[in-house]
């Protein structure tokens, strides 16, 4: 499926929508929105992936460039990743740098 | 994106490629702005061509030759522009002379991997069907950099206050009943850290996690006729690639990521990790062997050879790396300092290192310059260096090998001094007396931490199969069981494998004990075996180099079938923990320099005071004075062993405790469970201060208090 992401900036936050799926080729469109978004100096990047079927190691890696980019005060949140996303999250411990969600902002429990 | 530097251009092209000359060093593929620099060495080539692959297609799409002045020296360098990380594959071509019986092998036709590439893809999956027409089978890839490693460093805990499992990436938690996501690899092992820490050691020692091929072993099993495997992972087809099959995530090309996530995870709770690594040799094997990279890039500079051509076979597997040519010796160095620095590793166990001190034509050296370099190199220099100190070729290092301060070795004799002495054979009070100090005899200037001690370890039987089997039965490995060790030094207790016979099944558990305990009170560096926590068997194999079987995989029930096993294990871990006199960096002195009335360790036997060093003896008893504690410089308490390998229970007299403490049990081996070990803190108030009656082939641990 094609990749398409969009992205939009409020209040500082910076709330991306990614569908289709993430290949090393589409990781460079992601890279590049994610660059655009930081010239904005967000404090915090939510990445909507409930529509997002596929992601590649190349796509993982834009994740760590964007929290090593906007450094460390910025909070990622991943919005509704699918299962196969979260399991690598998991076994290449990105989750801890990432917060996992269901929606934004978070429902406090 | 980066500007591309306006010296980073382009001033070359070859069908539509872009690149240009480039750096000499680091040899590898080192991403630059806009390209990757390729690099590498050859002193016999006449021509190298750099072979580009999309990542899994069947034929390269480009092959360009490196232009003879893009040569500097023996180093071909080049800079490619526009290539896709993510997606690149790249060998090399090396054409030159195929004169065996000078040394050259160079062909051409095969496409090399490089021997600097930080990531092989091939054999992604564990067991995965390779294709086996593939023209390029380990193809190098590029690996990034941008790990998140937080706060993360090697932990530099202090050597002699480790205890090492020893423990095999796939093995650990194969076993269905290992209940964890993802079995069988670095994200599995994650899972079980909380169970690292229930157990309480703190440095895992992972068997070679280079990247191997698990398919290179031709055998079948003749009893089940399935085809064998290379499952210890001895064979390494690349020094600094970590073995994708063991990863979950090697099929995303990520195994660097879960590999530096385990380590971080194992840094955050206390864990040291040490790598198994395997320098001595190649998976190239001997004449008849595979051409996969170091044969063709550079036969005559990477293995030792006869005169006649021949490959030297000091490590029994058909081809010896030349480790002291200045060039393979570099590479070795380069190898460590990048998984010292890129992946945190804080030390490297080193198999056959014996190997690593010979020379060029296969004689040992006095003054070995890899192993001295090792030393003292900056990078490595809080790593722990241990080695293997003998090779297949018959030299035996134990006690001598060449040292400068910094390496330690697996103590051989120490294991088969206490394999002896727990099978009660007789003329090894002198010896014991020995090793449970640190073998002073063996490294009076080197002190206990040189000594690594084991009682088992991957190479020959299981502490329960000790115990279990007089003899090896290596049938299944397909060589009519000529293969694995003779001198096992093991006792099965009255009956040749597994048994109802409770008598015979409670003498195997307490020998377990024995050894466990021997292992925590003696100085020096212990070290066990994955399983034997728990009562592993292989079922009296004791070389299952080749077996992707239950005899290899941790059987997690034995948790709940053999708990005063763990429960012993556990509790004489946290023993050793929590006495600081166990744990000394300094050889003993044998007199009182702490002004306590007694000096710092003592002998006695059934009498008090008095060992008995006869060739009959079977028993021996020692106490380490607390106020002695790190060359008296903590005060512990103080500790008395009392060992009865002898056939029938013995009594010892206890030393008299003058300073007004008294004698508690921690440990008692004899007793059943429950009974025979207490939790550090809750030792049991002895009765008779004066006397203990230490049951047969037994061993009693107390603490004065």
């Amino acid at each position: 499926m094609e990749f398409k992401i969009t992205s939009e900036i409020v209040d500082s936050v910076a709330k991306l929508t990614l569908t289709g799926e993430l290949d090393s080729l589409s990781a460079r469109v992601f890279q590049k929105e994610i660059e655009k978004v930081a010239l904005q100096s967000p404090t915090a990047l939510v990445l909507d992936l409930e529509h997002l079927a596929f992601m590649s190691s190349a796509g993982l890696r834009v994740l760590v460039f964007s929290k090593q980019k906007m450094g460390v005060g910025l909070t990622i949140y991943i919005v509704k990743p699918q299962e196969p996303i979260i399991d690598t999250l998991e076994k290449t411990g990105l989750h801890h740098s990432v917060n996992i969600v269901d929606v934004y902002p978070p429902v406090a429990s | 994106m980066a500007e591309i530097r306006i010296d980073y251009y382009p001033t070359h092209e070859f069908e539509g490629i872009k690149f240009r000359r480039g750096h000499t060093l680091p040899f590898g593929a080192t991403m630059v702005p806009n390209g990757v620099n390729f690099s590498v060495y050859s002193s016999a080539a006449i021509s190298c061509t750099l072979v580009l692959f999309e990542r899994g297609e069947a034929q390269p799409y480009a092959e360009i030759p490196f232009p003879d002045e893009f040569k500097i020296g023996d180093v071909y360098c080049m800079t490619v522009f526009d290539l896709d990380y993510e997606r690149l594959e790249y060998g090399y071509r090396m054409d030159g002379p195929f004169k065996p019986e000078e040394g050259y092998r160079f062909d051409k036709n095969v496409i090399l991997s490089d021997p600097y590439a930080k990531v092989l893809s091939g054999r992604e999956t564990w067991r995965a069907d390779p294709n086996w027409d593939d023209v390029y089978p380990y193809r190098s890839r590029l690996a990034f950099e941008d790990f998140d490693w937080e706060n993360d460093h090697p932990l530099e805990t202090p050597i002699e206050d480790l205890t090492i499992y020893e423990m095999h990436v796939k093995g650990f938690t194969s076993h269905p009943s290992s209940e964890v996501k993802n079995a069988g690899t670095f994200s599995g092992i994650r899972n079980k850290i909380p169970y690292f820490k229930s157990l309480g050691v703190n440095c895992i020692e992972l068997m070679p996690i280079y990247e191997f091929d698990e398919w290179e072993n031709s055998r079948k099993n003749p009893e089940t006729g399935e085809l064998l495997v290379n499952y210890w992972g001895y064979s390494t087809v690349n020094f600094f690639s970590p073995k994708a099959g063991y990863a979950a995530t090697g099929k995303f090309g990520m195994q660097v990521d879960e590999l530096k996530t385990l380590i971080k995870e194992l840094h955050k709770n206390g864990i040291e990790v040490f790598l198994d690594v395997v320098f001595n040799h190649t998976a190239e094997g001997d004449h008849r062997g595979h051409t996969i990279s170091f044969r063709g890039i550079d036969n005559k500079t990477y293995y030792m050879l006869t005169p006649e051509g021949y490959y030297f076979n000091f490590s029994g597997t058909g081809n010896t790396l030349n480790c002291n040519h200045p060039v393979v010796r570099n590479m070795v160095l380069d190898c460590l300092r990048y998984w010292a620095s890129d992946y945190h590793i804080d030390g490297f166990r080193f198999d056959l290192a014996a190997i690593l001190g010979r020379a060029q034509d296969g004689s040992p050296l006095s003054n070995p310059p890899l192993l001295e370099s090792l030393a003292y190199d900056p990078i490595l220099a809080k790593c722990k260096l241990i080695a293997e100190a003998w090779d297949a070729g018959g030299l035996y290092q134990v006690g001598s090998f060449p040292a400068y301060g910094r390496w330690a070795e697996w103590n051989g004799k120490y294991r088969d001094a206490v394999r002896k002495f727990l099978k009660g054979e007789p003329g090894m009070i002198g010896e014991m007396s020995q090793r449970i100090q640190g073998s002073p005899d063996m490294y009076s200037s080197r002190g206990p931490t040189a000594s690594i001690n084991f009682v088992a370890c991957h190479d020959g039987f299981t502490l329960k199969d000790m115990f279990t089997y007089n003899e090896k039965h290596n049938e299944a490995n397909g060589e009519d069981n000529n293969d694995g060790a003779n001198d096992n030094n093991s006792w099965n207790c009255g009956v040749e494998g597994e048994t109802d016979d409770v008598a015979i099944n409670f003498l195997r558990h307490k020998q377990i004990k024995n050894a466990l305990s021997l292992l925590m009170v003696s100085q020096g560096v212990p070290m066990i075996l994955m399983g034997d926590e728990m009562g592993q068997t292989q079922r009296g194999n004791n070389n299952t180099y080749c077996q992707d079987t239950e005899w290899n995989w941790l059987n997690w029930s034995l948790l709940k079938s053999n708990p005063d096993l763990f429960n012993f294990a556990q509790q004489i871990i946290r023993f050793r923990k929590a006495h600081p006199v166990l744990r000394s960096a300094t050889h003993f002195r044998h007199y009182d320099y702490a002004d306590s009335g007694i000096p710092d360790i003592s002998f006695h036997g059934t009498q008090a005071w008095r060992p008995d060093w006869a060739e009959t003896s079977r028993v021996l008893g020692f106490m380490l004075c607390g106020s002695h504690a790190k060359a008296g410089t903590i005060r512990d308490e103080t500790i008395y062993v009392a060992m009865n390998m002898y056939w029938e229970p013995l009594n010892f007299e206890l030393p008299n405790l003058a300073d007004g403490t008294n004698w508690y049990v921690f440990a008692n081996t004899d007793m059943a469970n429950s009974e025979d070990i207490h939790a550090v803190g809750e030792e049991h108030l002895l009765e008779n201060q004066s006397a203990f009656f230490v049951g047969s082939r037994s061993i009693v641990i107390l603490v004065a208090k």
